[in-house]
């Protein structure tokens, strides 16, 4: 059981997430979204990508975590997910780590709410905790709606 | 030659190329059941259509390889070089019935029973030399082929095309199509097909006869690389004798199959190049470069032309859905006892392979409907005059940039009278109301949610889910529906749908900072209403804003508000653009009013697509996303109409009041004040006439006993005045006191009635009424002209209303 397998990493302040390296089409830097008006507020608008219409989801309203307080612009996670491509935003881009499923555990009991239905599990790293998130469910539009409420312009 | 002849040649020779690569793998790895399998699949397809189409010999030949086949596929029998020599020739063979069959129309007169005994003998696990197909082409390596399919394309390959010039772009991206693209496509995945356009070009009549082609030769083709999808198939198999005709192209040579995905690609590259040019254009243009603006002008002539071009290969006769229309007419008007002919008009009609399929489901529904409800038995028709055979029509035609279908059938047509009595039954109508609509309005209704008029539920249709599916799926791909119909002539459904749906014209418009595109087919008019009349300008309707167009009423949306945006400045010019939603027009107002672009129409993200009011989205010449609007959801939304049944229908009755037609019973009476009045005679239970003396008072409410039960009556007068309390008659006095009898009108179900009481009832009619005047009282609901008087149309639902508590206060009593 010492398969391993790589993970794209990436922070939200100092939470520490991963993601299936195979998912992820390309990391870029913040573009101008087009806001959708009457969409759920985890939706931050579209991005153009070379000609493909994008939805970025903001991750930090997905895990109803707060909005970043200063200037610092999110950054691009384009990846597939069944559902077709998204953007994941997230704060900070880490390396790709390759990780031991031994050091795989699923997350506790005690965690609840979306993060649990979001967060897959977490590898036992030297010193931190990675979080693995769960595609299917990120992007499924059910989460989506009920990631946040309604944003109010 | 017929279409399905066609396809077949096409079909089969495609299969047959792959084959021969298939058949090099297996030689690698005999041991690859799915490729195995899969050829067996293409040989049985091609076995059943020759059976089909009378090919006896091609038949018996493809019988013999597939018997030997189906037993490799079931591990009964070992593969070997000698079964897949044998297997070739067979192809070989095929191949070149198949061309004769191309000439000719026949599959000609060598029967290749050598080669069929050959099969046979192998089945049988023979393993002697045979007949010369030893000489097998198998030591040639076969080509690697990729397992990635089709429409993983290298991904990226798209933007360096983009500035190429741009006649060449079409060209590379066919090129560039992996070589193995027909190769991979594996003909047993029939799903597959169905993603593929086919692309024809008319065929020219057979000319002079061919000589016969001659037996196969023993060294097949097989190992051929698999060729680029461009060339064309025959010469693939060129040692084989399949003779290429002198000059006129072969249906194999004038067609190619293409991935809709790579032709969803080229559209979307040529969205952008139409992108891409609208932004050169526009930086030529600030330029005193002549040359630059000279060829900046020859890319948008080339940029226009290709965009035409690729649209057109996405184009597809109506046909394609049609065809499958006479089987299913047939099977139904079987299963139903009925005789039905089909017409068929305009099946070449050509639109956009997206609209096609999206036109399969509800086309399917209407003709379905046409037969079970539409068509009657024979036995009737005859009974009517009519001929036995029913005639469904289908036709199709492009007119004003639109594609146009009408549905109909020479059946008996749909009953407003029984559709109105459903609907009133169900609760999707009021009385009033029922009353007050055309009968085209009442036709209209069977596109509501929840309306079957069937009086038995079929397994066909009745079911109550249907017309207005059909409805909104028509509305889903911008188009409408109506109909026409005439009692005991038939129905007709009249459906019209844009051409394509991948760009179209647009009116940019800004709000909230923010771009927007409103597509031009729902797009009317601009008003641009000056500062100065800012504040008159819009009026109010109870809270709700309108604008006068030309003397007509014009509901206004606020776009900000609708969409939530930053408010817009609260001075300056208003922008209004007027839209037709469906049977309606509104008016939105918009921040700004920027120009009109072609768009690429491109899809939104399933979690959006909840949102009603967007259509999709779009790229700007500046990069940037815009969303298209969706008029019909904003519409919606901002409940110029509604999907719940009581807004759709009171937005149809605001039509209906306007020029109501309809032939209905009334009771003519006279009202206080010698005017007339016409009560609609549907929720009247009985007329009576009560002696003065027998009425007595309850509480303060006149009553009768009648028919064992205590009848309330109440007197016109009072329901006409504004009078909140009834008057009792003992006080009113007046007309009624002259004589002895009242004349009483009884309303009600029985258990809870109620006696109006008039001074005359005068007459009862039955014709086409049509109100032409608004309510001018209460308890009124408008005015007509009968018998060439001015009459109004009393209002029994109000007066139902009215009275309610005055029965429950006589059932206290």
């Amino acid at each position: 059981m010492a398969d391993q397998r790589q993970l794209c990493t990436f922070f939200l302040e100092e939470r520490f997430f991963g993601i299936e390296v195979e998912r992820v089409q390309e990391v870029i830097r913040y573009q101008t979204v087009t806001p959708v008006p009457l969409a759920p507020a985890v939706v931050r608008g579209l991005i153009n990508l070379r000609g493909q219409i994008v939805t970025a989801i903001d991750l930090r309203r997905l895990l109803q975590v707060e909005d970043r307080a200063d200037e610092r612009l999110p950054i691009n996670i384009v990846m597939h997910a069944r559902q077709g491509i998204f953007s994941l935003l997230v704060d900070r881009i880490g390396d790709v780590l390759e990780v031991d499923e031994d050091s795989f555990e699923h997350p506790p009991d005690t965690l609840d709410g979306i993060a649990r239905e979001l967060i897959r599990g977490a590898y036992k790293l030297q010193g931190r905790l990675l979080l693995v998130l769960n595609i299917a469910k990120l992007f499924s539009p059910e989460i989506l709606h009920r990631g946040h409420p309604m944003a109010d312009a | 030659m017929d279409d399905i002849l066609k396809e077949f040649l096409t079909e089969s020779l495609e299969g047959l190329d792959q084959l021969d690569t298939k058949f090099v793998l297996l030689e690698q790895n005999p041991e690859d059941r799915d490729t195995l399998a899969s050829i067996f699949r293409t040989v049985h397809t091609i076995k059943g259509t020759c059976g089909f189409l009378g090919f006896g010999h091609l038949e018996k030949l493809t019988h013999a390889g597939e018997n030997l086949l189906s037993l490799l596929r079931d591990g009964k029998l070992q593969f070997s070089r000698e079964i897949a020599s044998a297997l070739l020739n067979m192809l070989d063979a095929v191949r070149t019935m198949l061309g004769e069959v191309e000439r000719t129309g026949g599959d000609g007169e060598e029967s290749y029973a050598d080669l069929i005994e050959t099969l046979n003998r192998l089945k049988t696990g023979g393993a002697s030399a045979s007949a010369g197909s030893a000489a097998s082409p198998v030591t040639i390596p076969a080509p690697e082929i990729p397992a990635s399919p089709i429409n993983e394309a290298p991904a990226g390959a798209h933007c360096e095309f983009l500035l190429a010039p741009a006649a060449d772009v079409l060209l590379d991206a066919v090129e560039k199509t992996p070589p193995d693209a027909e190769a991979t496509f594996s003909p047993a995945s029939q799903p597959a097909l169905d993603n593929l356009i086919f692309f024809g070009v008319p065929e020219p009549a057979p000319s002079v006869p061919e000589p016969a082609a001659t037996a196969p030769m023993p060294t097949a083709s097989a190992p051929q690389p698999p060729a680029e999808p461009i060339s064309p198939p025959p010469e693939r198999a060129s040692p084989a004798p399949v003779a290429p005709s002198n000059g006129a192209p072969t249906i194999a040579e004038s067609s190619i199959r293409v991935d809709v995905p790579l032709l969803d690609k080229l559209m979307n590259l040529v969205g952008e190049l139409v992108l891409a040019r609208n932004q050169i254009l526009e930086y030529s243009t600030l330029q005193e470069n002549v040359p630059l603006l000279a060829a900046s002008q020859r890319l948008n002539l080339i940029t226009s032309e290709l965009q035409e071009g690729i649209m057109r290969t996405r184009m597809q006769p109506i046909n394609n859905i049609w065809a499958k229309f006479p089987r299913v007419v047939r099977d139904l008007s079987v299963s139903c006892g009925k005789q039905v002919r089909v017409e068929m008009e305009g099946k070449e009609t050509e639109l956009d392979k997206s609209l096609i399929e999206a036109m399969k489901d509800p086309l399917t529904h209407l003709i379905r409907n046409a037969i079970d409800h539409g068509v009657e038995l024979p036995a009737i028709r005859r009974a009517d005059g009519k001929p036995e055979e029913g005639r469904l029509s289908m036709r199709a035609y492009h007119e004003g940039g639109q594609v146009h279908i009408e549905i109909g059938d020479d059946g008996a047509g749909i009953n407003p009278g029984k559709l109105r009595n459903k609907a009133l039954e169900k609760g999707l109508i009021t009385a009033e109301r029922a009353l007050t609509m055309t009968d085209q309005d009442i036709r209209r209704l069977i596109f509501l949610p929840g309306f079957s008029t069937a009086e038995k539920i079929t397994n066909i249709s009745g079911r109550g889910v249907g017309m207005d599916v059909v409805k909104t799926n028509i509305e889903k791909i911008g188009g409408v529906i109506d109909l026409e119909s005439e009692l005991g002539h038939g129905t007709t459904f009249k459906i019209r749908i844009p051409l394509t749906l991948a760009i179209v014209p647009a009116l940019i418009i800004t709000s909230g900072k923010e771009r927007f595109a409103i597509p031009q087919v729902n797009l009317l008019e601009l008003i641009r209403i000056n500062e100065e009349q800012r504040s008159t300008a819009i009026e109010y309707v109870h809270s709700n804003p309108v604008y006068r167009l030309r003397g007509k009423l014009l509901p206004i949306v606020h776009l900000n508000r609708e969409l939530r945006l930053a408010p817009a400045r609260a001075t300056g010019v208003i922008n209004i653009v007027v839209l037709q939603a469906g049977q309606h027009q509104f008016g939105l107002v918009v921040d700004q009013i920027n120009d009109t672009q072609e768009i690429v129409v491109k899809p939104l993200d399933k979690v959006l697509q909840d949102i009603p009011v967007f259509a999709g989205a779009t790229i700007m010449g500046d990069g940037r996303v815009a969303l298209i609007l969706d008029v019909l959801g904003i519409a919606q939304q901002a409940h110029i109409l509604s999907e719940s049944h009581d807004q759709g229908i009171s937005a149809q009755l605001r039509e209906a009041r306007a020029r109501a037609a309809e032939r209905q019973t009334l009771l003519l009476v006279r009202s206080p004040g010698n005017s007339r009045l016409a009560i609609p005679l549907a929720p009247v239970s009985r007329l009576e006439e009560i002696p003065v003396d027998q009425v007595e008072s309850a509480g303060d409410v006149d009553v009768v006993q009648y028919r064992g039960q205590i009848l309330p009556l109440i007197h016109l007068r009072d329901i006409l005045s504004e009078r909140r309390s009834f008057n009792r008659l003992a006080e009113a006095g007046g007309a009624a006191a002259d004589t002895n009898l009242l004349q009483a009108i009884v309303f009600g179900d029985g258990v809870r009635q109620v006696g109006l009481i008039v001074d005359e009832i005068l007459d009862i009619i039955q014709d086409v009424f049509e109100v032409k005047g608004r309510a001018t009282r209460n308890g009124v609901s408008g005015t007509l002209v009968i018998q060439g008087r001015v009459t109004e149309l009393f209002d029994v639902d109000s007066f139902l209303r009215r009275v309610a508590p005055l029965l429950a206060l006589v059932e206290e009593v």
